[in-house]
Parts: structure tokens; C-alpha cells; sequence
């Protein structure tokens, strides 16, 4: 037991540590978060069934934080440690790969959880969030995507050789659906073509799930099945490229 | 003795690589027994087929009398390992690495001693990526150290340390086995093998191409000897020429040397005796094992480092 104690102290340590994952992984969410209330505000619209720019954005934000941790985060550290053979020394020990492993998920999933939780008090503080559904569903929605966007950032990360190529790898993953997802620009301005193509992103299908149930208008079971199909190709094809050297 | 690890006809292929060709040894419990051979030889492959990291591909490894791929977790308990070419994360502190590399294992020693002895204390709280590479390479002997282990694998502990260091390093390791533990090492560095090892095992393109102590391998070679010394009478080389022993004699001065082989210095000593003389500043200077090594590869073991 101590082993997994130590192993998650440690990956949490040093996440907190790396300035520019802190950064990209937790504040720009939130900076994001206050620009939008600054300048969209919080009132009720019908484009959003009642609720306002930033009670959907939440969601949409949180989106973001999965994203960045599953398709950046997690490539770049896992090769990373791959290619300094950090990993390899591990091996050398007693303690079995699935402690890192085990470490690595639950620190990353408490990550994006906090980061999460920070957007919403500061929503409620700052912009008087609401909220329409349970936050059962929430969790669960949230911890759907998380499992989706980890498993491929295994997989990315069993691809890559270096950390480099998972940082690039990652990136021309994540940019375009940072912005076609509609997790930083509402959809519902972009031309049909663009909404066509977004309709295709997985990440879109987190940001649809996360307000769905964010506004209690139940399981958007298009996105679940995207999502679950997402988790199961990333574990299979992950645990069968990924290797510990 | 005890044999604490069997080495039975091993081989490994990278692709075409042969990296590992029949290779055949054993250590015994409480020695220090060397690995060397040039960049590429094979030395880090046969450590690490010997603590489980490496699959072989013909061959057999018994280490502890357990099959280091099958009982990989078991026989990690009982050994430690120095791996080369390893890092750790860049802002990970030193106590936090002993920590947690303490939670791996049933048994450990409290690793604050362990800091001590290898100079690290006032570093405890240094972020990893902040070491000097000296500093780095004790702190992965710390850790193989950190569980007690039976065995201990050396994988070029020395490698760009300053001489210093490398002597510092010498007794540190010396040490190690004093406890009664068996030490494994590779090296690139003769002086330290003839210096440490108990016995060496000499790899080249991943064969096993001599396995015996140092001193061995040196009389092996030929048990040629020069003898360096100064009088303080003058002195006749015909005298010392008569000596069965004796090839040459040279003299500058009131320096002479005298070259030959077998009981040469005894010889030597006794006939300055009969003639009065006592002979000073004696040197005797014999092959080393970098003649060894030259004389069995045709190549000098430093190239390209
Ligand atoms: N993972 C690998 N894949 C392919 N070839 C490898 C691999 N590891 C080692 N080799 C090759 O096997 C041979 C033996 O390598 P090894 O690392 O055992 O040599 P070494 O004696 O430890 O060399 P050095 O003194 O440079 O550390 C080399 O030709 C090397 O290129
Ligand atoms: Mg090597």
C-alpha cells in the first residue's frame, strides 16, 4: 500500500512542480473562464434553454482541462520518463509496472477533478453559476471522458518514441478541437460545414455530455457511445503498443 | 563458496546484432568480480539479462538460485542495481527518490546513514536535475544500496568522475563488499579492475574471451619484469648480467634497470648483497592488464570514450 502512496505523492509533487503544465493545465482554464464572464457575462439566454455564456462554459472549460491532461499531459511525461529510462530504472525495482500506472491515472484524474472544482467555486463566486442537473451525473460523465482521453494518452504515449514526438503528437491532437469543440467557442456560431466536421471530435462529445447533464437535460447517449468506443480502442491498442522501454 | 550466480551458455540477438555470444561464468558470494570489454562488447546486455530487464535468447541464468525473468519481483528484492544510463525526474529532491524508492521494497536500512556515507546529506533536499553527475551516479549507488541486498550490480559507476572521485569511489565500493555483500561491476577502466576486482571476465563482440584475477591474466601474459632502482657505488652491468634471470641491464648514471623474469628481484637483491651494494628506490614495473587486453582484442579498451 505505501508504495501507491508514495508513487501518487510523488507524480502529484511533481506535476504541481512543472510550471507550464500548471499553467496550461489549471490556470488558462480559468483565466479563460474570467475573460468570458468579463465580457459575455452570465445572464440567461435562450440559446443556452436558460442558462447563461458562462454556465455552459464550465463544462465546456473542463472539457479543456481533459483534454490538455489526457492528450498533452500524460503523453509528455509517460515518454519522457520512457526516454530517460526512468521507467526502466522502476523496472529494476520489486514494485510492479501497475503501481506507476495505477499512481499516474489517479494522480491525473484528481488533477483534472480539482481543476474542475476550482472552475466552478470560482463560476459561483464570481458569475453566480447554475446549475440544473445531479452532480452524480457529472461525476460520472466526467469520469467517462477522463478514461476516454487517458487511455489514448497511453496510446499516444506508446506511439511515441520521445517525449518530443508525444508533445507534437498531442498538440496536433488537441489544438483543433480546442477551438472546434466548442469548449472555448460556443458551436452554434461556427459556419455548418465547421459544425460538421466537429461533430466528429471526440472532444466535442465530452463538451456535449458535460452540459447535458450540467443543465439536467439527461445522457447524450450519441457522445457516451463516442466516448466508451474512444476508452476501449485506446485500452486495447494501448496496453498493445505501449511498452515500459 | 557459495555461487551466487550461474551464467550457463548465454547468447542474445538484437535483429543481426549478436550481442551477446555464449557467454559462461559464475560468481561466488563475497566477491567482486569484473566486467570489461570495449563500447557495444555486450557487458550491459549480460547485466541486464542478469537482474531480469533482459530476455535471453539461448542459454541459462540462475541468480540467488532463482530465474532472474521468472522471479523477477523476488530476485529484485535481494539485489540492487546501478543501471547506466538512467535518470530520474528533473524536480524530484534526493530524499523524496530514497523515500520512495524505500516503499518498493519488504526489507530496507534507513537511508539517512546511506546519504552520509556517499556524501550526499547536504543534498538532501537538492532537486534531482541540480546534482553534478558525480553526484547523480552515488545517488543511484545509494539506492542500490537502500534495500541491503545480496548482490550488487555496478553498471560504469565511474564513468566521467573526476580520479578522485573514481578513488573515492574505489573504497566506497570496497566497503560494499566488506559487509559480505558480492559486487558486480562494469567498467571501461583497467587500474580499477586490478585495483577492485577479485576476478575479471574480459567481453569482445559479446564473446568471453578470458575470465581469471587480474594478477592472473597479467602472469598469463608473460611474467616479464623491469626492475628500476638506484646505488650508490658505481657498478659493472657484466655483474648483474650473470644473473640467470637477467635479460638486459641498462644504466644511466647512478640509475639502472634491469629487465628479465621470474624470481628476478630476489636474485637480483641477493647478488647486490654479495657485492656490497644497496640498492635504493626500487621499482619494479610489470605488464599491466591494459597489455592484457591489448594482447588478446589487438585493440586498446579506451578507444572512443
Ligand atoms: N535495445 C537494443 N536494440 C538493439 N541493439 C542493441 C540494444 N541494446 C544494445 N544493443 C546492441 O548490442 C550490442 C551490445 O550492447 P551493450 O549495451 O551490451 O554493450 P556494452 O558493452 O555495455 O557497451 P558500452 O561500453 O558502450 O556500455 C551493441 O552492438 C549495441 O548496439
Ligand atoms: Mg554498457
Amino acid at each position: 500500500m505505501n508504495k501507491y502512496i508514495q508513487m501518487s505523492l510523488i507524480q502529484a509533487k511533481l506535476f504541481f512542480r512543472e510550471p507550464i503544465a500548471l499553467f496550461f493545465t489549471i490556470a488558462f482554464p480559468v483565466l479563460l473562464l474570467v475573460m468570458y464572464g468579463a465580457i459575455f457575462g452570465n445572464d440567461p439566454n435562450p440559446n443556452f434553454g436558460g442558462f447563461g455564456y458562462i454556465d455552459s462554459q464550465v463544462p465546456g472549460l473542463t472539457a479543456i482541462i481533459v483534454g490538455t491532461i489526457g492528450l498533452i499531459g500524460i503523453p509528455v511525461t509517460t515518454a519522457n520518463n520512457r526516454e530517460q529510462k526512468v521507467l526502466r530504472r522502476f523496472m529494476a525495482t520489486p514494485m510492479p509496472s501497475t503501481v506507476y500506472l495505477a499512481a499516474d491515472i489517479l494522480v491525473n484524474f484528481v488533477i483534472a477533478f480539482l481543476g474542475m472544482m476550482l472552475l466552478i467555486v470560482i463560476a459561483i463566486f464570481a458569475f453566480d453559476l447554475r446549475f440544473g442537473g445531479r452532480w452524480i451525473d457529472v461525476l460520472a460523465a466526467f469520469s467517462l471522458s477522463t478514461i476516454a482521453f487517458f487511455a489514448v494518452g497511453y496510446l499516444i504515449a506508446g506511439v511515441a518514441q520521445t517525449g518530443r514526438v508525444a508533445q507534437v503528437v498531442g498538440q496536433v491532437a488537441f489544438l483543433p478541437m480546442m477551438f472546434l469543440s466548442g469548449a472555448t467557442l460556443p458551436l452554434n456560431i461556427m459556419p455548418e460545414g465547421v459544425q460538421q466536421i466537429s461533430s466528429w471530435l471526440p472532444l466535442t462529445h465530452v463538451v456535449k455530455l458535460l452540459q447535458a447533464v450540467w443543465f439536467g437535460s439527461g445522457w447524450e447517449t450519441g457522445s457516451v457511445a463516442m466516448l466508451l468506443g474512444m476508452s476501449v480502442v485506446g485500452i486495447t491498442v494501448g496496453s498493445l503498443v505501449f511498452q515500459w522501454e | 563458496m557459495e555461487k551466487v550466480i550461474e551464467v550457463n551458455r548465454l547468447g542474445k540477438l538484437y535483429g543481426d546484432i549478436v550481442a551477446v555470444d555464449d557467454v559462461s561464468f559464475e560468481v561466488q558470494r563475497g566477491e567482486i568480480f569484473g566486467i570489461v570489454g570495449p563500447n557495444g562488447a555486450g557487458k550491459t546486455t549480460t547485466v541486464e539479462s542478469l537482474i531480469g530487464l533482459k530476455r535471453p535468447d539461448k542459454g541459462e541464468v540462475q541468480v540467488l538460485g532463482l530465474d532472474p525473468q521468472n522471479d523477477r519481483p523476488a530476485l529484485a528484492q535481494r539485489i540492487g542495481t546501478q543501471l547506466q544510463q538512467t535518470q530520474l525526474a528533473e524536480r524530484i529532491k534526493v530524499w523524496e527518490v530514497l523515500n520512495l524508492f524505500s516503499s518498493f521494497y519488504d526489507k530496507t536500512v534507513p537511508w539517512e546513514p546511506l546519504l552520509d556515507r556517499w556524501g550526499l546529506s547536504e543534498k538532501r533536499h537538492a532537486f534531482f536535475g541540480k546534482l553534478s553527475g558525480g553526484q547523480k551516479q552515488r545517488l543511484f549507488i545509494a539506492l542500490a544500496l537502500i534495500n541491503d541486498p545480496e548482490i550488487v550490480f555496478l553498471d560504469e559507476i565511474t564513468t566521467g568522475l573526476d580520479p578522485q572521485a573514481r578513488r573515492e569511489t574505489w573504497e566506497l565500493v570496497q566497503a560494499i563488499r566488506d559487509e559480505g555483500k558480492t559486487v558486480v561491476m562494469v567498467t571501461h577502466y583497467m587500474d580499477e579492475v586490478e585495483m577492485l576486482c577479485d576476478r575479471v571476465a574480459i567481453i569482445d563482440h559479446g564473446r568471453l574471451i578470458a575470465l581469471d584475477a587480474p594478477a592472473a591474466l597479467v602472469n598469463q601474459l608473460s611474467d616479464e619484469q623491469r626492475i628500476i632502482f638506484t646505488v650508490d657505488l658505481p657498478i659493472n652491468p657484466a655483474d648483474l648480467q650473470t644473473i640467470e634471470q637477467v635479460r638486459a641491464v641498462s644504466i644511466s648514471g647512478s640509475k639502472i634497470e634491469v629487465q628479465g623474469a621470474g624470481d628476478l628481484l630476489v636474485n637480483l637483491v641477493l647478488r647486490l648483497h654479495e657485492m656490497g651494494i644497496t640498492p635504493s628506490n626500487i621499482e619494479i614495473h610489470r605488464p599491466s592488464l591494459e597489455d592484457v587486453f591489448i594482447s588478446l582484442t589487438g585493440r586498446s579498451n579506451v578507444e572512443n570514450k
